[in-house]
C-alpha cells in the first residue's frame, strides 16, 4: 500500500511518500505564488527520489494552508490533526506538539493513538514564526541556519525585543545595532521573545510529556533551547521537523484506504 | 476534541472553545448566533460538529462582541447549547 501526504505551508512545501508504515521518500520545495505548481514539484520530487510515478500512489492527502488546491489529492485534511499523527508515529508517546512554522504557531494536545484532543493555533500574524526570523536573519546579515546557535553565545546578555509585532521588532533590532549592542544578544532576544509567545499557546491548551517540535523552526536551537526552558521539558525533535505534518497527511490516507477496503469486504 | 478559534494579540486573549466531544451538531448555535460565526461541519474525523467558520477565525473579536454583551442582549450561543460545548475567553 503506497500513499502520499502533501503539505503545501505558507513557505515550503512538503511531499512524502509512505510504503506500509516505511518512509520511502520525502522533498521539500519553497511554496511559490502558485500552490497547486509547489504540490506537484514537491510530489514530483518526492515520486522521482523512490523512483515511482504519480499513477502507483493509492491515496493521497493534502494538508497545509495549500490543502485545498492540491489536484490530484484525494481527499484534504487539517494540518492540526496531520501533525498529531504524524508526531505520534515519530514519538507515540507525544502528548503535547509544538509545530512552529512559517507563518503560524499551533499548540496541539493529542492521545495516545495520535488523535487531536486540545489544540490552539495563532495564525493572525507571522510574529513568532519563520517567516518573522527570516526577516531578521537578512536584516543581520547572517544564514538563518546560524541563528539560533549564535543566539546562544551572547556577550552581556539578551536585549528586550517586542514580542508582538514583527514590523516593530524590525526597528527595535535596528535601534539596538545603531547603539552597538552585540548581534548575538539581538538573537538572543529575538530568540526569547519567539519562546515567549508560543509558550503562551502551550499552557492554553495543557503540557503534558513527552513533548515534541515540529516545523521549521525545530531546526533553530536558539528556540528550542528557550522553549525547552519555559516548557520545563526536553523537546523531541524527528531527523526532519518539517515533514511532520506530511507524514501525517499519508498515515491518514493509509487510514482512509484501510476504512475503504473494510467497506468494500462488507460489501461483498 | 476541545478546539479553540482565535488568537492572542496585544489587546489580550480571544478565544471561542468548542468541546467537539459534547458537541452532537445539533445546529442551535449556529441559529442563535446574531453575527452567524459558527457553522456545522465534518471534521477531520468525521464527526459533524459545530466550528467557528474559517473567514471569522483570525477576527472573532472584532465580530463578536464577547459572551457577555451578547448574554445581556438576550439570545447567546452558551445558553443555546444544551451541552454546553462552547466557552468563550472575554
Amino acid at each position: 500500500m503506497r500513499t502520499a501526504g502533501i503539505d503545501v505551508g505558507s513557505l515550503t512545501g512538503k511531499a512524502l511518500i509512505l510504503e506500509d508504515n516505511r518512509i520511502l521518500s520525502w522533498s521539500l520545495v519553497s511554496t511559490g505564488p502558485d500552490s497547486a505548481e509547489t504540490a506537484k514539484e514537491a510530489t514530483d520530487i518526492a515520486l522521482q527520489k523512490a523512483n515511482m510515478t504519480l499513477d502507483k500512489l493509492d491515496y493521497i492527502v493534502s494538508t497545509g494552508y495549500g490543502r485545498v488546491v492540491v489536484p490530484f489529492a484525494h481527499r484534504n485534511i487539517t494540518e492540526i490533526s496531520c501533525h498529531a499523527k504524524g508526531a505520534n508515529w515519530f514519538f507515540p508517546a507525544a502528548r503535547t506538539i509544538l509545530d512552529m512554522g512559517g507563518q503560524d504557531c499551533k499548540a496541539i494536545r493529542c492521545d495516545g493513538t495520535g488523535k487531536v484532543v486540545n489544540f490552539a493555533m495563532n495564525d493572525k500574524c507571522a510574529a513568532g514564526a519563520g517567516r518573522s526570523m527570516e526577516v531578521m536573519a537578512d536584516l543581520l546579515h547572517i544564514s538563518l541556519a546560524d541563528m539560533g546557535g549564535l543566539s546562544l553565545q551572547m556577550v552581556n546578555g539578551e536585549v528586550p525585543v517586542s514580542s508582538t509585532c514583527v514590523v516593530f521588532a524590525k526597528s527595535e533590532v535596528l535601534a539596538h545595532l545603531r547603539q552597538g549592542t552585540p548581534r548575538n544578544d539581538i538573537l538572543a532576544g529575538l530568540c526569547a521573545a519567539l519562546a515567549t509567545r508560543v509558550y503562551g499557546l502551550l499552557k492554553r491548551v495543557g503540557i503534558e510529556p513527552e513533548f515534541v517540535i515540529s516545523g521549521g523552526i525545530g531546526k533553530n536551537i536558539g528556540v528550542v533551547t528557550r522553549v525547552e526552558q519555559k516548557v520545563g521539558l526536553k523537546a523531541n525533535i524527528c531527523f526532519e521537523p518539517q515533514i511532520v505534518g506530511a507524514l501525517g497527511g499519508a498515515l491518514f490516507a493509509r487510514e482512509m484506504l484501510e476504512k475503504q477496503k473494510k467497506r468494500s469486504a462488507a460489501a461483498a | 476534541m476541545i478546539a479553540n478559534y482565535g488568537y492572542a494579540d496585544g489587546s489580550g486573549e480571544y478565544f471561542i472553545t468548542i468541546d467537539t466531544d459534547r458537541c452532537d451538531g445539533c445546529g442551535e448555535c449556529v441559529k442563535v448566533c446574531p453575527r452567524g460565526l459558527f457553522e456545522v461541519a465534518p471534521d477531520d474525523y468525521d464527526n459533524l460538529v459545530a466550528r467557528v467558520k474559517d473567514e471569522f477565525v483570525k477576527k472573532v473579536s472584532y465580530i463578536c462582541p464577547g459572551y457577555h454583551r451578547c448574554s445581556s442582549q438576550g439570545a447567546d450561543c452558551h445558553s443555546a447549547c444544551a451541552r454546553e460545548a462552547i466557552a468563550h475567553t472575554w
